[in-house]
């Protein structure tokens, strides 16, 4: 059971932004309704995120404010945007990922198990990376619930949602229960036929070239997104495994050094503290990567789909249009039913302008988030890189200029 | 490659300079004089302990002392700061595929040739005298392809000893005469406690792939693999200042035509002895038991032996670091593309430039990942790889002793046991036998008096090669880290090189 406050842990996390730390969202912060996660707990199996709000809007009770909510209260609320019809015409914010603390889990498992076949100062060595593993991996859920939240609170209309409030101010256990099974496989089912259904909807060309263009880009982009994530993750993880393997050169070069009856034991000695220092760097390398880079493609990869739907659900609303347009003049030529196709055709001529309008907005939005959101990532990340090339450039040269020195 | 290298520069040699170089090759040709045309065999031991290749007259005790005596100069830690040696150091930026051992030829040749006093020595030239060993590979098919075809190395030396009668000469040799030379060395020198750097492992695998003609990257890298192997192998037998002079060593490095070396085939009578051999001598070393009287012994064998664990586990690492670094410039390269796709489908022009170039300098970044994961590889791998195989072959050396010592006693037991059996027959009236026992009496008394001397000798012997090979093994890493080094260095100024220019494209997306 590992109780984990946010703001201890190690240093090389301090280059993630503080106050609003919506990384890969650039948000304009408005005084109106400020959200953010104050605090988080791990417990054995679930997270608590503290969300603390501070608001003018007289909705609420109080200005300022903190609740405790479960991973499964924010998938409530992202489900609860996407049932409600009145939000069709809006990208409605990605729901965060489930946090999966299995893999880290296992690890510091494992490393139990095997603590009897290594060294103590390997063994606290280990422990202490992966401890530093389980902390990142914390810190990085926190942040996509925090931008989940923070994309709801930037949006003009979904920030005036009700069950946001409720979300926000009700403190009270939502009573929000993890899905059974029988309702997964109702969503099982109901992501089938969408996909179906889907398919046939974009199909249909649309007259207006705008959305005919966002069609065909989102598809490709989509697709390439989610290749470059994946290639981007095994990039990181290969990068994760060398600084490993540095680490235990490390080692094993420092006990050669304490044995070594020769004058090699102060070259090795020297050569391990070197390779000690140079992993922590190439260790913080990855770290960054993954949060520039990967984190970054990950979360577009759940914003294009949701883009992508938004032009499935026009889609929809435009095929229904269509065919109470051929209901309404099969009605007319017949002359049966023509008031009650009149009004279906009304509706859902409503609803498909209501969403074109917004959707229009909402996918302009959305190329201007993303365009700022990767500048601001890739920015980020070529400093750091050359921050570190640089620091393991200086360690590496100071050191050979000893080691030459000496010999 | 192999045309990097170039021989150390011949410094100006002054008059007085010659004048001594000369009285040391006039040394060194004495004691080459000495020895019979053939194979020498510095040790006169029982002959049931030489190898059957070598023949010959046994060798005087005279040679063992001269001998002796080089290789004291051998061990003499003659500190010679020397400008001379840069240019063997600074190979240059290309970490890849250098000599291993470049430096350490210079210095033994100047201490086992010259019987001076160490101000002497630092007047003469370090470069005068050397010897060194360059392969290069070619691929050699003999009629017919396919399994009969073999890979041809050609082994060019260069050098100004005046045991070789030219200065340059290359000649072509097969992987099994590498082998057969090791075999040599081994069976004649390891038994009297001389380190004889062990030679490169069997490839069934590695090698069927390239008879099989397969021109991929695997092939070339197999054989660039055994390649440098082949030449470190050489190069650290002809720095052994007695297996330099060993005619066989010689005749490998000169003659154009060498006898096939079958012998050193794994399933051929000799090799199939080989096996019973050695699984016998795992036998003998468990029922030895030694009563150590030396402590330097003692100690000795236990720092070698944590420093095999060590190495071993080192070597491990690297491999496994070898191994994550050549995926990781894979996975970027992948990334790669993948980003070039992404900047492609990119339908803001200044985004889809900067993914561009991001996709361009992750390109650069993998090529980087590669080239460092060769200098993984060939520096630090590689030399971990030859000192674990090296400190098998000092273990080796130090059964050896265990053997030798067995030998001594069991003599002791057999003279007493003659002597019982002398006084037994002294009662008993039998003059033919009793005559019979005094005559193995004798015998036996000269055997054990044999095996104290070999015990002696080889104790002497181990004591100078271990000093000599700490000593090697001191400046060969320190060489090879400082050199494995440079090349990260090399890799993070690049790294820098490419993301400063990648940042501004960065910026520029508006």
């Amino acid at each position: 059971m590992m109780q984990e406050g946010l703001d201890d842990g190690p240093d090389f996390l301090s280059e993630e932004d503080r106050g609003p730390r919506a990384v890969n969202v650039d948000l304009q912060t408005d005084a109106t309704l400020q959200v953010d996660i104050s605090d988080a707990l791990s417990e054995r199996d679930k997270v608590k995120f503290t969300v603390h709000t501070k608001s003018t809007l007289p909705n609420f009770k109080q200005n300022e404010f903190s609740v405790v909510r479960q991973h499964e209260e924010f998938i409530w609320l992202h489900d609860s945007f996407v049932e409600n019809e009145e939000y069709a015409g809006f990208i409605i914010p990605p729901a965060p990922p489930r946090p999966d603390f299995d893999a880290s889990r296992e690890k510091l498992q494992k490393l139990g198990e095997g603590e009897g076949s290594m060294t103590k100062e390997e063994f606290t060595k280990m422990k202490q990376e992966l401890e530093a593993e389980y902390l990142a991996i914390f810190k990085k859920t926190v942040a996509m619930h925090e931008v989940f939240l923070c994309r709801v609170a930037a949006h003009p209309v979904l920030r005036k949602d009700l069950n946001f409030h409720v979300f926000l101010e009700y403190n009270q256990d939502l009573s929000v229960r993890g899905k059974n099974k029988k309702e997964k496989l109702e969503d099982f089912f109901k992501n089938v036929v969408k996909s179906a259904d889907g398919v046939i909807v974009a199909g249909v060309k649309d007259v207006d070239d705008f959305f005919e263009h966002e069609k065909t880009f989102l598809l490709e982009y989509h697709n390439r997104v989610k290749d470059a994530s994946a290639k981007s993750d095994r990039m990181i993880r290969s990068h994760k495994s060398a600084a490993d393997d540095i680490n235990r050169i490390a080692s094993t070069l420092y006990t050669l050094g304490t044995q070594d009856s020769t004058d090699m034991c102060k070259f090795f000695l020297k050569v391990s503290e070197l390779f000690e220092k140079t992993r922590k760097i190439e260790a913080r390398v990855a770290a960054d990567e993954d949060l520039k880079l990967a984190d970054l493609l990950k979360y577009y990869l759940r914003e294009s789909q949701a883009a992508k739907d938004l032009l499935y659900r026009r889609g929809r609303a435009l095929v229904d249009y269509e065919n109470a347009n051929k209901a309404l003049d099969k009605a007319r030529a017949k002359n049966k039913d023509v008031l009650q196709a009149e009004t279906t055709q009304q509706v859902c001529c409503q609803k498909f302008e209501k969403i074109s309008e917004s959707a229009k907005q909402e996918l302009i939005d959305f190329k201007t988030r993303r365009v700022a959101a990767f500048r601001k990532n890739l920015v980020e990340l070529a400093e750091l890189e050359l921050k570190h090339a640089k620091g393991n450039l200086q360690l590496l040269q100071s050191c050979l200029a000893v080691l030459k020195g000496d010999t | 490659m192999a045309e990097d290298r170039e021989p150390p520069p011949l410094a100006d040699a002054v008059q007085t300079d010659f004048r001594e170089v000369e009285e040391g090759e006039d040394l060194f040709v004495s004691t080459v004089s000495t020895l019979s045309p053939t194979s020498p065999e510095p040790a006169s031991f029982p002959a049931e302990d030489i190898s059957t290749n070598s023949n010959g007259p046994k060798q005087e005790i005279l040679l063992d002392d001269d001998q002796e005596d080089l290789f004291a100069e051998a061990t003499e830690e003659v500190s010679l700061d020397s400008p001379e040696r840069e240019p063997i150091l600074s190979d240059g930026p290309s970490p890849a595929i250098t000599p291993v051992t470049p430096t350490v030829i210079i210095t033994p040749r100047v201490d086992a040739l010259f019987d001076r006093s160490l101000d002497e020595v630092k007047q003469i030239s370090i470069n005068v005298l050397y010897l060194f060993s360059i392969i290069q590979a070619f691929y050699f098919c003999l009629q017919g392809d396919g399994m009969n075809a073999y890979m041809a190395y050609k082994v060019t030396t260069k050098t100004s000893l005046s045991l070789f009668s030219r200065n340059e000469f290359s000649v072509k040799r097969r992987f099994s005469d590498f082998l057969g030379l090791h075999s040599k060395l081994a069976s004649k020198y390891m038994h009297i406690g001389y380190i004889v750097p062990p030679a490169p492992e069997k490839s069934i695998v590695g090698m069927t792939k390239v008879k099989v003609g397969k021109e991929d990257l695997s092939s070339a890298e197999f054989v660039e693999k055994r390649r440098s192997a082949l030449e470190r192998y050489l190069m650290r037998t002809v720095n052994h200042p007695a297996l330099v002079k060993d005619p066989d060593v010689i005749q490998f490095l000169e003659n154009t035509e060498l006898p096939r070396a079958v012998s050193t085939q794994a399933l051929s009578g000799a090799g199939i002895l080989r096996m019973v051999n050695k699984a016998a001598d795992a036998v003998n070393k468990m029922t030895i038991k030694m009563n150590e009287s030396d402590a330097w012994f003692e100690e000795k064998q236990q720092q070698f032996e944590n420093l095999d664990i060590q190495l071993r586990k080192l070597h491990a690492s690297v491999e496994s670091l070898v191994c994550h670094r050549k995926e990781l410039s894979v996975n970027t390269a992948s990334f790669a593309k993948s980003a070039a796709m992404l900047g492609n489908s990119e339908d803001h022009t200044a985004l889809s430039r900067a993914l561009s170039q991001l996709a361009e300098v992750e390109e650069k970044i993998d090529q980087l990942h590669h080239e460092q994961a060769y200098a993984d590889f060939y520096l630090f791998s590689e030399l971990l790889g030859d000192y674990v195989r090296l400190i098998t072959a000092v273990k080796g050396v130090f059964d050896q002793r265990m053997k030798t010592w067995s030998k001594w006693q069991d003599a002791q037991v057999m003279l007493q046991r003659k002597r019982e059996a002398e006084a037994k027959l002294q009662y008993a009236n039998k003059p033919d036998k009793l005559q019979q026992a005094k005559d193995e009496i004798k015998e036996w008394e000269a055997k054990v008096q044999q095996g104290e001397r070999d015990f002696e000798q080889i104790s002497k012997n181990i004591r100078r090669e271990v000093e000599r090979f700490e000593k090697q093994r001191v400046k060969d890493f320190k060489v090879v880290i400082i050199k494995y080094l440079e090349s990260l260095v090399h890799t993070q100024q690049q790294l820098i090189k490419y993301w400063e220019a990648f940042l501004p494209e960065a910026k520029a997306i508006a």
